[in-house]
């Protein structure tokens, strides 16, 4: 048996668990986070929306397929969410070591070891998510070497900036220009819109780009509390007051949401799965959504203008918003997908109906 | 849309291979969301031992056949608004196409109910659905017919080698397989066209992985896939006979959308209402992919999703089907969430499936793209190799893991190549042999992942190894290998050298120096949301990877742990799920809590709201006893679960367990031959002669003493059936010689085997010795029949009172001796009132549902209530007040067992039963045997008429089948001894006789409607004639009877009951 560190999970509560390294040694500290996802560490691993957050897979077997190749398409990498790791640590039940699939290319734990992640096997992660969902989500540390080092809630900090871009990049020859608001935006929504004939203009969250020309705005997702990302809520409030499409996804959603003016707060352990069921209000259509959130929008503060585009089945948390007059939505689920289910990607389509129905 | 009501579901009659008891989890659950309706259900299901006929599931029950005359019939007097059609597997989606297609539905104004009818006939034929799936550009293998050389190679050359050639209209794959090039396919090809006109040259996905998806909609089209699988094996071996993991492990989060996508693509395109399953292949080396095959029904993998995510997925396809939609339905094991969404899973299920295959003569033992097992098993872990180890132990042949097994593979290479049932343990053998991951994926194609997590097993067990004894070992490592699925079987084996010490002791050994350590499992639940939402269904597993429970134990001793049957196999299946649900229900009734250890995911009694805890998890004494001491439980019944569960009594009894009811010792008793054999004589009953025997001296010795024939059964066999009769010397030795072993580690029971006698039954149930109600049935066919082939009747017809008096007078003098509580089952052997003891079970048996549902007195209830300590009445009730009778039949299965002989043994090969109710015995023959399989035949009928013997139970009953205008065909032999008995038949020629008229071509070209054939002997070796045409009956599917007194009674039945005399009336009709 190959000898491995010790390391230990610490939580806000005092609890503690031991696992076993598997990725890169140094202790680090987030908010610790669990999703119920069976697929998808590549992407969500690389998903800038886990900034800051110790993640928690409930799934127990992670790794078995190894780690892609990291192929460049149309100016982004064709397999992963981002051009690197965000989240803080990954803590799983039980590590595969070894791997098997035709396109990967290293394991977990090497990626894990060149990105400087840590990852502890060997904790009963089951035990760790009911903690989580009886306490809330929780700050917690990972401690190598007995060095412990404070607690850090990204959620009191702007990570938007650490996640978005800092120049302004333009994406594809398509007939409609958007402008992709990139607060820590995902890969497969650049990938989305690229299939449906757009020209991205993607900017970061604190540009101003009220003034541009173009077809339509999209508001991305990303990390942390939306009430930190004053600056984009402002800038977004001007564009609410013309007619072009927005289209919103996550934080996205709940950023439109703060701009017409309606209140978001922090869920108790969020939704982060592949299975989440969302229903559109007054039909009969339910479908699978992948999520990713820590904060929701408060349905009752929506103004009279804007009503509840989707509702979590459930709970009853709001999952998206439009206007009830121009073309603007957002959802708070992930109809990109990727990963998870995909069922929802029509949104897109609506994005780009709404545009030429504008631009005509 | 005209208001349903009323509505007919379609059982899947019995149990056969291919259709096991998943049919009655699904059509029960179907049956409760009816009730949960308040709608009025209408049942048809033969198959008398299943939960869904019992009562209080279905509103009203026919045990009939499933075949459109009956189900119209049914109709006509019922009138029902609705009918199910996709939770009775293929039997009832056939019936009800059928029906549908006669207009029979239309007629009388029936509503099909979920997915229509048309939708169905899509996914059936396979050229319109690969046109379906085509309008949506989905994949489907691709497949070119050609009619010639010249078609062939140009179709070959279109698809691009390696292709399959399969010839059309051949049985048994005759002339199919695979070429690689031009060479090898002109040889092929050219034996296919001697076969048949055509063949089909197919793209060979040789070696690609094979994944499925369980995908439901509703009215409204919203789609969920509630689970998908991936198997082991690659393509090439069927799903039946797979080991199967869900969710998928080797599949990126793109394949397994893209896959689920599609599913849901294909669900919407054909337009399922409920449920459906997708298989597709998939390429190991892109995300190429191919519809293999869409089931638009409930289906073994759904049950198996069902068990494997919590999600009740036929309770919710009823539900859909009766109009809801998905969204409208709770989510049963949280009761906050909706039934629309897609279960997350925390851990791995592990499906294995179980063969039988050394229960049949001749039979093929590789396993390949037709379905041989009879049943399967699913283990549940948070790492594979916790799942698979457990899952080997539960396929309960003897096997303790994937290592420490004492398994002879002769050929590792050739097994790896061509697997048999076997394979796995071939892969183990091969890493002892030094080859390596990718040595093994070359020669199996078997994911990569799997064999190294195989591997990390196979290490681990050579940790152990060095170790001899088990203090030894350090704490680290043997937590290692528990969190590996290691059994402290398996470490007593493998790390305890000192070999003066039994395996039950090294176990003990390991198990107290574990405990020491506080390794200890821990009990995890399945909740649908891997942890989201709290359960409030108790649906638990134990697992060594974790650290904390997820049940509070109230430690208030009101608990009753029913011990469950395991594996369905041949032998044990679906009655014993009866039995454990009836104690569970009845537990329950009484104010226990009522808790299931069992792990077959094709039962009820493993549905989680069938009792108050249920434990999918292993019926070994390690894990009893983990579950006994959560529990503290007020004690444990062993008595309904059939052999598995008796045969833990004395070891449990060992740690002070409370076994309720019959004692251990007094189980052991009758367990014990030579102590039941003691006990038999100081009571003075008789049972027939016997010696265990160590050498073959002695065996000839004990044969000049009781002369031939004799029954032989080793303790050791090397090849064929473990059981045989032999009738002379020469077939003595020669059995002895070729299949079995004779030594003092392995000695040989013979017994005298005593012909023409008739078989006895009896099912009682006592209290403190002393019967309390009791069941007397006879069997048609002469002893030599096993009881679990053989056609029983209750209220036995034909016996002298005597031999019923003396039956109860032996029955009640062993219940006393032995102070039984519970359940018991014996066996006679009468003879001109003669009575020979032949077994005695301190057991709930096989029969029990038969004859607690003819007697409308249910056994195993009063059974409960005595082993949990209420004193109980006898029953006051004769079955002289009986106005009817019940047969049970026999189902067999070996149309999918290619080669094997059909003829009946003293070693069992049904896979399933019926029982039939009837106003008198030719009418519930009648109905039973029409149950499983046989027609009443048109117009001819050949008989081959064996012994003697069988010659004269035959006379009789072929002149009534000539008055009745039937034209008799016959061999020689019968045909000469018809003749001097004045009955003239047609003769047809052996098969070996190069002569016409021939048999085989009568069969070939169906111009016979049954066939009788009656063996010479009991052995099972005759590879000859009679085997010829045994078994071209079975393949050109024409009924077969193999024995004189079965065949002489289904032949008084047709002549004496007319089909329309046939009385359709509901189990409560008969009072």
């Amino acid at each position: 048996m190959q000898n491995l560190k010790k390391a230990r999970l610490v939580l806000q509560d005092g609890t503690v668990y031991e696992g076993t390294s598997f990725g890169y040694e140094k202790s680090v500290s987030g908010e610790v986070v669990f999703y119920t996802a069976m697929t998808g560490y590549p992407e969500s691993l690389t998903d800038p929306s886990y900034k800051g957050q110790i993640l928690v897979p409930t799934y127990p077997m992670i790794g078995n397929y190894g780690v892609p190749v990291d192929d460049q398409e149309n100016g982004v990498s064709k397999f992963f969410e981002s051009d690197k790791i965000h989240c803080t640590a990954l803590i799983i039940s039980d590590y595969s070591f070894a791997y098997s699939h035709w396109n990967s290319q290293k394991s977990l734990g090497q990626w894990l070891k060149e990105q400087q992640i840590p990852g502890l096997f060997g904790i009963d992660t089951r035990a760790l998510t009911k903690k989580l969902r009886e306490h809330g989500a929780m700050l917690g540390r990972i401690e190598f070497d007995n060095i412990s080092i404070p607690f850090y809630d990204p959620n009191e900090n702007n990570i938007v900036d650490e996640v978005s871009t800092r120049e302004v990049i333009e994406y594809g020859h398509g007939k409609y220009k958007v402008i992709l608001v990139d607060c820590g935006v995902k890969y497969n929504i650049i990938r989305c819109l690229l299939k449906r004939d757009v020209t991205i203009k993607r900017v970061p969250w604190n540009y101003d780009f009220t003034r541009e020309a173009c077809d339509g705005y999209f508001l991305s997702n990303g990390p942390g509390d939306p009430a930190k990302c004053d600056v984009t809520i402002e800038h977004i409030k001007k564009i609410l007051a013309g007619d072009k499409p927005i289209m919103g996804i996550c934080l996205g959603n709940q950023l439109m949401a703060r701009a017409a003016g309606a209140s978001t707060y922090k869920l108790k352990y969020g939704h982060r799965s592949h299975n989440q069921p969302v229903m559109q209000p007054g039909s009969n259509r339910c479908y699978i959504t992948s999520q990713n959130h820590g904060f929701a929008i408060d349905d009752k503060t929506l103004p009279e203008e804007w009503e509840p585009l989707f509702v979590n089945v459930n709970d009853g948390t709001n999952e998206g918003i439009r206007h009830k007059t121009k073309p603007f939505f957002s959802a708070q689920f992930h109809p990109e997908a990727s990963s998870g289910p995909v069922d929802t990607e029509y949104l897109f389509d609506e994005f780009i109906e709404n545009i030429r129905k504008y631009s005509k | 849309m005209k208001e349903i009501n009323k509505i007919l579901l379609l059982g899947s009659g019995a149990l056969k291979i291919g259709q096991a008891g998943e049919f009655d989890y699904s059509g029960s659950q179907a049956l409760k969301a009816i009730r949960e309706e308040g709608k009025y259900s209408v049942l048809i299901n033969p198959n008398i031992a299943t939960v869904q006929t019992s009562e209080g599931v279905a509103d009203k029950i026919y045990y009939l056949p499933v075949t459109p005359e009956y189900v119209e019939k049914v109709i006509q007097k019922e009138r029902p608004d609705g009918i199910l059609l996709s939770f009775g597997g293929q039997t009832a989606l056939n019936c009800g196409v059928e029906l549908y297609q006669k207009g029979v539905l239309e007629k009388y104004d029936v509503q099909v109910l979920g997915t229509p009818v048309q939708a169905i006939i899509d996914t059936e034929d396979r050229e319109i659905f690969a046109g379906k799936l085509r309008e949506i550009g989905v994949k489907t293998p691709r497949s070119i017919a050609a009619n010639n050389m010249e078609e062939a190679l140009a179709a070959a050359k279109e698809l691009g080698f390696p292709i399959i050639v399969r010839a059309a209209y051949t049985l048994g794959g005759l002339g199919s397989g695979f070429c690689s090039n031009e060479e090898e396919l002109r040889k092929l090809a050219a034996s296919a066209f001697s076969y048949s006109p055509q063949i089909l040259v197919e793209e060979s996905l040789k070696g690609w992985k094979e994944v499925e998806y369980e995908v439901v909609r509703d009215q409204y089209d919203n789609c969920i896939t509630v689970c998908n699988m991936e198997n082991f094996d690659p393509l090439g071996i069927h799903t039946g006979e797979s080991i199967v993991v869900a969710p998928s492990q080797t599949l990126s989060n793109s394949e397994y959308h893209k896959l689920r996508a599609i599913a849901i693509k294909i669900i919407r395109h054909i337009g399922i209402v409920g449920e459906c399953n997708v298989q597709y292949t998939l390429d190991p080396n892109s995300e190429d992919y191919r519809v293999i095959e869409v089931n638009a029904r409930l289906s073994r993998s759904s049950a198996l999703a069902s068990k494997a995510t919590g999600y009740p997925l036929a309770f919710v396809a009823a539900k859909l089907g009766l109009g809801y939609g998905l969204h409208e339905i709770k989510n049963s094991v949280t009761k906050v969430t909706t039934a629309c969404f897609e279960p997350a899973l925390d851990y791995v299920v592990c499906k294995i499936p179980r063969w039988d295959l050394n229960k049949f003569e001749g039979v093929s033992k590789l396993i390949g793209s037709s379905m041989k097992s009879v049943g399967e098993i699913m283990a549940i872990g948070r790492t594979f190799e916790e799942a698979i180890q457990k899952g080997l132990r539960m396929v309960g042949q003897g096997m303790h893991g994937f290592v420490g097994n004492k398994i002879e593979i002769p050929d590792v290479d050739e097994e790896l190549v061509n697997p048999t049932d076997k394979r796995i343990f071939a892969i183990a053998e091969a890493f002892d042999k030094g080859y390596d991951v990718d040595k093994i994926h070359e020669m199996t194609r078997i994911d990569r992942w799997f064999l190294q997590r195989l591997q990390n097993i196979h290490h681990l067990k050579n940790e152990l190894n060095k170790y001899s004894t088990i203090t030894g070992v350090s704490s680290v490592l043997l937590r290692k290998a528990k969190q590996m699925g290691f059994s402290d079987f398996q470490i007593g084996r493998l790390a305890i050298k000192n070999d003066r010490l039994t395996a039950h002791q090294k176990m003990l050994e390991v198990r107290e120096y574990r405990k020491g350590l506080g390794i200890l499992p821990c009990i995890k639940q399945i909740d649908t949301l891997a942890g989201e939402y709290p359960a409030m269904t108790n649906y638990l597993y134990a697992t060594y990877n974790g650290t904390e429970n997820d049940i509070q134990y109230e430690h208030d001793g009101r608990s009753v742990i029913v011990l469950g049957s395991g594996a369905y196999r041949i032998g044990s299946s679906v009655e014993f799920d009866w039995c454990g649900v009836s104690a569970l229900n009845t537990i329950k009734k009484m104010g226990y809590r009522s808790v299931m250890i069992n792990y077959n995911p094709e039962t009820v009694s493993t549905d989680y709201d069938t009792c108050d805890r249920l434990y999918f998890d292993e019926l070994s004494f390690e894990r009893v006893m983990d579950i006994v001491e959560f529990e503290e439980p007020k004690g444990v019944i062993v008595s309904t679960g059939g052999q598995i569960p008796n045969n833990l009594a004395m070891r449990l009894n060992g740690q002070h367990v409370n076994i309720l009811g019959t004692s251990a010792e007094s189980i052991d008793r009758a367990e014990d031959r030579q102590k039941f054999s003691t006990m038999c004589d100081q009571l003075g009953i008789d049972q027939p002669r016997w010696k265990e025997l160590t050498s073959l001296e002695d065996i000839y010795k004990f044969v000049d003493e009781v002369g031939f024939p004799l029954l032989i059964r080793p303790s050791y066999v090397l090849s064929g059936a473990a059981m045989n009769v032999v009738s002379n010397k020469e077939e003595l030795v020669h059995f002895l010689e070729l299949a079995a072993e004779v030594s003092k580690d392995h000695p040989v029971v013979v017994t005298e085997f005593i012909e023409q006698a008739k078989e006895v039954e009896i099912d009682a149930v006592a209290q403190n010795g002393e019967i309390k109600v009791y069941a007397i049935s006879e069997h048609v066919e002469f002893a030599g029949v096993h009881s679990g082939d053989a056609t029983i009747v209750f209220p036995a017809q034909k016996l002298y009172v005597e031999t019923m008096r003396r039956i109860k007078k032996i029955a009640r003098a062993i219940a006393k001796e032995l102070n039984i509580s519970g359940p018991f089952n014996m066996q006679f052997l009468a003879k001109d009132n003669d009575i020979k003891v032949i077994e005695c079970n301190l057991r709930a048996s096989r029969s029990f549902p038969f004859v607690s549902k003819v007697l409308k007195f249910n056994f195993i209830e009063m059974a409960t209530r005595i082993m949990l300590g209420e004193h109980v009445k006898e029953l006051n009730k004769s079955v002289f007040d009986l106005d009817y009778v019940g047969v049970k039949a026999s189902q067999f299965s070996f149309a999918r067992l290619l080669k094997a002989d059909p003829v009946l043994g003293v070693d069992m090969s049904s896979t399933g039963e019926v029982g039939c109710i009837g106003e008198n015995y030719y009418e519930a023959i009648l109905k039973s045997m029409i149950s499983v399989g046989h027609r009443i035949p048109e117009k001819n009928i050949l008989i081959s008429s064996g012994p003697s013997r069988s010659k004269v139970e035959l006379l009789n009953s072929t002149r009534m089948l000539i008055d009745k205008g039937y034209t008799i065909f016959a061999t020689a032999g019968t045909a000469k001894f018809f003749a001097e008995n004045n009955i003239e038949v047609t003769v047809l020629h052996w098969p070996d006789e190069e002569k016409e008229p021939n048999i085989m071509d009568y069969l070939r070209n169906q111009k016979i409607d049954l066939v009788i054939n009656i063996p010479k002997n009991h052995t099972k070796r005759e590879l000859d004639n009679g085997y010829k045409i045994r078994r071209a009956a079975v393949d050109y599917n024409i009924p077969l009877i193999t024995n004189a007194r079965l065949a002489s009674a289904f032949i008084y039945a047709i002549c004496k009951v007319d089909k329309d005399d046939i009385a359709i009336k509901s189990w409560d009709e008969y009072k």
